[in-house]
Parts: structure tokens; sequence; C-alpha cells
């Protein structure tokens, strides 16, 4: 089934057991991101210590593409610098704009290359991104608090 | 003749195309833009091809045959609408239309019937598409005027019990949708116009979801004023109608300015060309009031009556189908009474998005989210839902197949 590139095993895993998925109450920054055309919201704490994503959780309600998306972030990003986030950022971000031309740098996206099937239905797109989108909001914002 | 789904659809080539790897294209969202005949498809290119000219204006046999191509079009729709032609104002879309009185209505200068004083109310309701919310959102803003609504049953109803509490002498404008494109309501008409014109109200109605899918006379309703789109009429895209009282027209100001609105002009003022022609400056989209002239004319052929029980007898075939799935809701009216065939459900934990992409792979077509109705996806307690919704080229193992990969779905993602 065609279906099967779109939802890979790891994203309807992620989507049944979503990582982080509780706001902490303490947070450096936080923000609401919305997809306008589906309706999907995300609430997203950051915390940023010395350099370095130390916390990340979140809230939120959507599809299996978005809540998958941003639960793999969380693993993904926790515990990396704060640079090092970014460069995942921007090749997760490549990877979704990629209609489906390249499959992502394993190494570096671990478990998100399996959202490389988004790229190919431009609808989704938005839906995969909901929540680096957040992520790199909140980012700043922590940030520029110092 | 009996009415044949079948053979309808063999007028729309959109249908002899395959869809993902393919799969028939089972098309349920013509609530969101209806697939077009070849009729309209070729009365479009056919005026590119033969009668191109800028209507209204030049001397020459090109600008007449385009000029009388759009003057037929208003006829044409007139007759469907049963207004008269120069109430028949071509825009955009339905969108545009409403956009229009929007902001006609907030530039009445003191004097004119649709001056608006702050305090003056607006009264919508909470079934409202996001076009027939936000121009009055807008407006009420600039003006202070304020904004009222009905609110919307569990079942999905408009709540007309305190309607003499919500249209009230300070009430100058009451806008509703004539079927809500999420719940499929159609909404019960004679007791809202009624009240509203007691209070000196205009009655404004959002046909978008109606006049394409049953018959829709405004002498009969008494409103005031009408939008609907083409696109959602089997007609082409890029193209909308207001429909207007004549002694309203007359009184509106115009909205947008610019050539061939205009009686006289001098370089410091203008004065306005009588209606419709005040409210349509710049070369219209001519092809495509062309192609909805022939898109109404084919849907008269068939009969609005005839289509309008199409649908409701796929509604309720839809409606029991449905019904019998598991942790599937309905939102909106269970019945067939006063209801269109906009069917929208939830399924279970299952996000409409994931839904809809399941969908998609078995070549069906839906609609999914909020539907541009956000408010009342809210007031339902959903936050999105899916939506498949019926015309005149649908049939019953359209629906079968629908419930087919319903059930393969939850199996899916179960």
């Amino acid at each position: 089934m065609q279906l099967d590139n779109l939802y890979q095993e790891v994203i309807l895993d992620h989507y049944k057991n979503p990582q982080n998925k509780k706001l902490s109450p303490n947070y450096d920054a936080q923000v609401h991101h919305v997809n306008p055309s589906c309706g999907d919201e995300i609430d997203l704490n950051i915390t940023i210590k010395d350099g370095t994503v130390a916390a990340i959780t979140w809230n939120g309600v959507g599809c299996s593409i978005s809540q998958a998306s941003v639960s793999i972030l969380t693993d993904l990003l926790i515990g990396k610098s704060v640079s090092d986030a970014y460069k995942i950022f921007d090749e997760f971000v490549a990877l979704m704009q990629s209609k489906g031309t390249i499959t992502g740098d394993e190494d570096l996206l671990e478990d998100a290359v399996a959202l490389a099937g988004v790229s190919k239905y431009p609808a989704r797109i938005k839906c995969a991104l909901l929540g680096w989108m957040a992520f790199k909001d909140a980012s700043v914002q922590a940030q520029s608090k110092g | 003749m009996s009415f044949d789904a079948v053979a309808i659809r063999a007028d729309f080539p959109i249908f002899d195309r395959k869809i993902r790897d393919g799969k028939r294209l089972v098309y349920l969202d013509s609530g969101a833009t209806s697939q077009k005949p070849n009729v309209v498809i070729d009365a479009e290119s056919n005026f590119y091809r033969l009668n191109n000219a800028a209507a209204h204006r030049g001397a020459h046999q090109l600008a007449e045959e385009a000029t009388e191509a759009i003057e037929s079009a208003r006829r044409i729709v007139a007759d469907f609408l049963g207004g008269k032609e120069d109430e028949i104002v071509f825009t955009k879309s339905s969108t545009e239309a409403l956009n229009l009185l929007a902001y006609s209505i907030g530039s009445a200068p003191v004097g004119n019937k649709f001056h608006l004083n702050a305090g003056d109310e607006i009264v919508l309701s909470e079934m409202e598409h996001h076009a027939n919310l936000i121009p009055w959102q807008q407006l009420a803003a600039r003006t202070g005027a304020i904004l009222k609504w009905f609110e919307v049953t569990p079942e999905g109803r408009l709540d007309l019990s305190n309607i003499d509490a919500v249209i009230t002498s300070k009430t100058k404008i009451v806008s509703l949708t004539h079927q809500s494109n999420v719940l499929g309501t159609i909404n019960p008409l004679d007791q809202l116009v009624k009240r509203s014109h007691e209070v000196g109200a205009v009655f404004i109605l959002d046909a978008c979801q109606s006049v394409p899918h049953m018959p829709v006379n405004v002498a009969d309703l008494e409103i005031d004023f009408l939008a609907f789109s083409g696109h959602k009429a089997v007609g082409p895209t890029g193209v909308g109608v207001l429909w207007g009282r004549a002694t309203l027209l007359a009184e509106l100001p115009p909205f947008l300015f610019g050539g061939s609105m205009i009686e006289s002009v001098t370089m410091t003022e203008a004065t306005w060309a009588p209606a419709p022609r005040k409210f349509e400056p710049g070369v219209p989209n001519m092809a495509q009031i062309v192609g909805l002239g022939q898109a109404l004319n084919y849907l008269s052929k068939i009969g609005m009556s005839v289509i309008h029980q199409h649908e409701i007898e796929l509604t309720k075939y839809a409606l029991g189908k449905l019904g019998e799935v598991d942790s599937l809701r309905i939102i909106g009216p269970l019945d067939t009474q006063m209801r269109g065939g906009a069917v929208s459900f939830t399924l279970g934990e299952i996000h409409p998005h994931d839904v809809g992409q399941f969908l998609d792979d078995a070549g069906i077509a839906v609609r999914t989210g909020h539907h541009c109705a956000w408010p009342l996806t809210r007031k339902m307690g959903v936050p999105a839902t899916t939506r498949a919704s019926f015309y005149l080229y649908n049939t019953t193992e359209d629906i079968d197949q629908l419930c087919e990969s319903i059930l393969a779905a939850q199996k899916y993602f179960g």
C-alpha cells in the first residue's frame, strides 16, 4: 500500500505513545502554534541551559503526522546543543520540502527520517512542521531572554 | 425521464481519470467545489475562441457578442433565482459578494437606509462559514455595531427559542446561511425573515450550499440579498453572484470603484451607473460568467427538485450506513428533515486528516478540518471533522466505498 510510505511504523508508534507530551510547569519560553487550515494546535515549553536544550514538553491536538513529528522532535533534540539542534532543524525542513527527492541523513535525523514520505504529500508538510516551527520559535524566545 | 446519476457522470470528463494508481474517483467533496460538465468547460473555452472582447465597451462585433454573452448569462441567473436581471451582480466569488455588502453598508452615509450607528446590531449564527462571519466582525469593529448570533443546538439546528431577543429593534442586518456547509442543516427562513422585516432589518442569505442543490426562489423567500458561488454549482471558479432587491441595490453605495461603474466623472468627483453596473467595475470575468450561465442551464434541464431529491436519498442512505459504524459520530442532524447532503463525522480517536489521507489512498475525495467554520466545530466539541458531501453525480456505490474504507481505516489506525 502506497500509504505505508507515509505512515511508517515508527510514526504510528509515536502517535500512539507520544513522548514528553505533558507541559512542565517550569520553562524559559512557552509558545502556542496553530495550523489554521486544519485546526491543529500545539503548546510547547522549552528550557535552555548553558546553550543546551534541557527540556521540551508539549501538549496538543492534531493528526498522527503532527503528533508523531513533535514526539520524535523531543526525543531527538533534548540534550543537544542549540547549534546542533538547529542543524537538525534545517535538515528536517529541507527533507520536508524535498518533494521526495532526498531520503534524509539518518545519522542526523534518526527516527525523523521516517517522516520523509510526508514530503510527497504537499497538504501534510505543514502537519509535520507544526511542532518544529513551535520549537524554533520557543528556542529563539528562550535565548533572547538570556 | 428518471434520474440517472451514472449517466450524468458521463457529462463530467474528470470522472474519466484515475486516482492514486488506477483507482476510480469517488468525489465526495462537492461542498468545497463541484466538478464541471463538458458544456461548462466548452462554454468557457469557446468564449475565448470565438467571442473574446471587453464587454460593455468597444464598437465592434466581438464587443457586442461578449456583451450579449454576459447579459444573457445575467438573464439565466435571474430566472434561476426568480429575480430580475438588474438585480444580479456578478462578483468574483460569494466571499466577495458578502464583503461587497459589508463594505457598502459600512460606507453608507448618514441618511442612507443602510447607515450603521454604534450600537446597531448585526445578527449571525454560530454555523456561519468564515466568509459570512469575518466581514461582519470587521464591519462591527469599524462602526461600533454589535455582533449577535443564534446558537446551535447539540443536534446541529439553529436555536430560535430566543429569536425575539436576538433580533431586536436595534437589529439592522441579519445574515445567515441557508444550509450549513458542515452540518448539512437547512435553516427555516420564514420566521427569521418575518422577524427581520418586523424590526426593519435587511435579511441576507448565504446560499452557497443551497442554490446549487435545491430550488431557491428569492421572491418566495422574501429575502433582501443572496450570495452564491458559481464553482459550487458546476460552474467555473472566479465567478460569484450577489442578488439584491432592486430598491435596495439602488440605495446601497458601491464597494469597488473604477471603469464602467460610473455615470459621469470629473477630476474631483464621480457619479454612479445604476445597479448592477454600479457594483461591477473593471472588465468582468467574462468567460466564467458565460460558463456559469451554461452551468445553471445544465442544472435547470435536469431539474433542481430532482437533484435535491437525489441528494436527500443519498444522505438518507449515508446516515444509515455511517450510523452502523462503531465509534463514528455524525456531527449534524441524524435525519433528512430540513437537511442537505453534507455529512460530517468523527471517527473515534482517529484524526480527520488521517481519515482523509486513508480515504484518498482508496480514491475517495473528502474534506477534513474545520471547514472554514471554526466557531462551529468548537461549539460541537470537536477539533475537526471529516466531511462527505454529495451532488448529482454521486451514487450509493460511492457511499458504499466510503463506508468500506472507513472500516479499513479503523483497522489501519486501530
